[in-house]
């Protein structure tokens, strides 16, 4: 039996902004679009934003949807959250966002909530003229489920962001895993080496040192230079040992406001991966070291 | 809700008779005793379920002592297996196909770890078998041919007395779940070649937890129950006495209806199935459409997703049942649907309608006047509107492999 919500079932009966935007020549106005899914895995989004080219900011959304309850009730959800908010506001709109503006989707459909948040994600980067094959980490690395197409990148990106720990999370929100099954062992090793490289002993040893420093900051407002300081120290002993060990690195260039401008180097400033590096490995971290309104930006 | 709703989802469960509830109660309340008891008390407690025995064994053709009662299809279908490859050892080949219920699958997949090499027989378009494949796939080493006699997604009915012709030749044994048959199609044991038929009760109108097994005499069956003698042995355990009594009506009654009952479900399943055909574009029927179960039709509804069209039905108290990914545990659609090759734009929107003899004509007047809508409006949202549209084609092409 069907276990939604309100919202869901709400946003299902009667959905908010459904259909296409076709760009119409209006100056100052621009059409994003984005498409993520397949017919073959049973669900799939093609999203249309509305963009006002001066302000970046996004004036409609709309959305046509191939799938289930959730899928279309994801789709129109994300549509009205990222209504009015700048590009690189909306492109902070998580799985875990939509799925809570949702009021929460089963746990089995949470890929629904995923599928939307790539879909936002691949609108805004054909908008910004980003080739696909530059932005799409999902496309590198080893294909781990072959039954759904999902790569390693991608299993571990949404470890990472939404904190999972066993396989059948990584099956619900992106599928990985729902087909044969035969990849699921595989799926357990990359959790554990995901798990593993984030807890490492190397980075424990720093880490005492800035979560003292963290708990600090967090009692009182920092003054720039002692958030350039905290960003530093965190970029040093948290997040450079983990590129270096992968022949990458990070330098801090520059911190404006809440935009922190770092230069990616060695085997980072040449990764296709190098989008999701700049979110999940140092905008996340920064955000929960030092400050949730972080942006990080390579330059 | 549910005294209100359009029940079209048969294939999945049915109504309990009123008839058969008033017959099973008893043993319930007053008839408690065990029939294996030497008592009176107990004695007229065996005789009832002797008497569902005769009755169950009719709607087969077959022999009272030829059944034995299980807790369910499920069991029936793996008893059979396992029985038949107990029976002989020496045999480590078995043919099945691969749109069976997974209750056999799931077996003979489980079998593979353990030595024994499978034959998963394939299905055309329509669901059929190819009666030459499963020629080439017998051996000497056959130990096993368990095939369903008539799929449960689509309703496609087997060649069953052709494959059991074929099968004999090669000393096999023949297992065949008739778990959706059984009441539905005349049945004739007595001049069958199947070795072994599986039922459950809840299929045709009687409860859950109760079904049978068919074991032709003299086929060599080897128990995986074991315990005491009940069921001469071949299935321990205690009888569920009321269930047994309520299978032995819900048979009585099934054959009683046969020919009344299917002709009426045949005649109001072409009507829906035409009409939604004759005013809903894109879509097609799945499945055998000459070799069919009367009560079953299987519609697929391009371009849009399965859940969503159940779910909107459920608004409008009409219940079926859909092969699409998002109704099932896996995340993969139906394996049946799949195995005869439909493209993922028909397979993933494919709605299963099961009637009864309970069905009636206002109920599919309403589905027929409903589902346009629903269709139309998932439709609407759909980014996929025709085959040639380039996202799909690449998409189809590029899965095609799989």
């Amino acid at each position: 039996m069907w276990d939604y919500t309100d919202k869901v079932l709400e946003l299902f009966y009667d959905p908010k902004n459904q259909g296409e935007i076709e760009e119409t020549g209006e100056a100052g106005v621009k059409v994003a679009t984005g498409e993520i899914g397949s017919i073959a895995c049973g669900d799939a989004l093609r999203l249309h934003l509305k963009v006002e080219v001066e302000s970046d900011k996004i004036l409609d959304a709309r959305f046509q949807t191939f799938g289930c309850t959730s899928a279309i009730a994801s789709s129109s959800a994300l549509t009205e959250m990222v209504k009015g908010l700048t590009l690189d506001e909306a492109l902070k709109v998580s799985n875990k966002d939509i799925a809570d503006y949702l009021g929460g989707l089963p746990e089995a459909k949470m890929h629904c909530s995923v599928m939307g948040q790539e879909a936002l994600e691949a609108a805004i980067y054909n908008y910004r003229g980003i080739p696909l094959a530059t932005h799409d980490d999902d496309d590198e690395g080893a294909l781990v489920c072959s039954c759904f197409g999902i790569s390693e990148s991608k299993i571990r990106r949404v470890i990472l962001e939404n904190h999972l720990t066993d396989a059948e999370q990584v099956t619900n929100y992106v599928k990985a895993g729902g087909g044969c099954g035969s990849c699921l062992a595989n799926i357990d090793d990359i959790i554990r080496s995901v798990q593993q490289e984030y807890a490492s002993p190397a980075l424990n040893n720093y880490g005492v040192q800035v979560a003292t420093e963290i708990v600090t900051s967090k009692q009182r407002s920092l003054t720039n230079v002692q958030k350039i300081a905290l960003i530093q120290k965190v970029l040093d002993e948290e997040v450079r040992p983990v590129l270096i060990a992968d022949g990458g690195d990070v330098e801090l260039y520059d911190v404006e406001g809440d935009r922190v401008k770092v230069v990616l180097q060695g085997a980072c400033g040449s990764c296709s991966s190098s989008t999701a590096t700049l979110k999940i490995a140092i905008e996340a971290r920064l955000q929960d070291r030092v400050s949730k309104s972080l942006v990080v930006e390579a330059v | 809700m549910q005294n209100n709703c359009i029940y079209l989802d048969n294939n999945a469960t049915t109504k309990v008779d009123p008839e058969v509830i008033e017959v099973m109660l008893p043993y319930l309340t007053d008839y408690y005793g065990n029939p294996s008891s030497m008592h009176t008390f107990g004695g007229q407690v065996g005789k009832a379920v002797r008497t569902a025995r005769e009755q169950l064994a009719a709607i087969l053709g077959a022999d009272e002592s030829e059944i034995v009662y299980t807790s369910c299809g499920t069991e029936g279908d793996n008893a059979a297996i396992r029985a038949a490859l107990l029976a002989q050892p020496e045999k480590r080949h078995i043919v099945t196909t691969q749109v069976e219920h997974p209750a056999v699958l799931n077996v003979c997949k489980q079998l593979e770890t353990q030595g024994y090499s499978v034959t998963y027989l394939s299905v055309n378009h329509q669901g059929q078998l190819d009666l030459d494949e499963l020629e080439a796939s017998l051996t000497g080493n056959t130990a096993l041919v368990t095939i369903m006699y008539a799929n449960n997604e689509t309703g496609t009915i087997f060649p069953i007395e052709q494959i059991g012709l074929r099968v004999k030749e090669y000393g096999a044994i023949f297992h065949v779940d008739a778990v959706q048959a059984v009441g539905k199609i005349p049945l004739n044991m007595k001049t069958s070649t199947v070795d072994m038929l599986t039922l459950s009760g809840h299929k045709l109108h009687g409860p859950k937890g109760i079904g049978a097994l068919y074991i032709r005499r003299g086929v060599r069956f080897r128990p995986f129950m074991i315990g005491g003698h009940q069921e001469r042995g071949r299935r321990a355990g205690t009888e569920n006495v009321p269930a047994i009594i309520a299978l032995g009506k819900a048979a009585e009654l099934e054959l009683l209806h046969l020919e009344e009952a299917t002709a009426k479900e045949r005649k109001l399943r072409d009507r829906l199935e035409q009409t939604l055909l004759a005013t809903i574009p894109d879509c097609v029927v799945n499945g055998d459409v000459t070799q069919r179960l009367p009560n079953t039709t299987n519609i697929g509804f391009k371009y849009i997703e399965g859940e969503a069209i159940l779910l909107l039905l459920n608004k409008y108290g009409i219940c079926a049942s859909s092969g699409s990914a998002c109704t099932s545990g896996s995340l993969e659609p139906s394996h049946v649907l799949r195995a005869m090759g439909l493209p993922y734009t028909t397979l993933h929107g494919s709605i299963r309608f099961s009637l009864c003899r309970y069905t009636t004509e206002a109920e599919i007047d309403r589905v027929i006047e409903v589902m346009p809508s629903i269709v139309e409006r998932l439709r609407a949202l759909s980014p996929f509107k025709n085959d040639d549209a380039g996202w799909l084609q690449g998409q189809e092409q590029a899965l095609a492999h799989r």
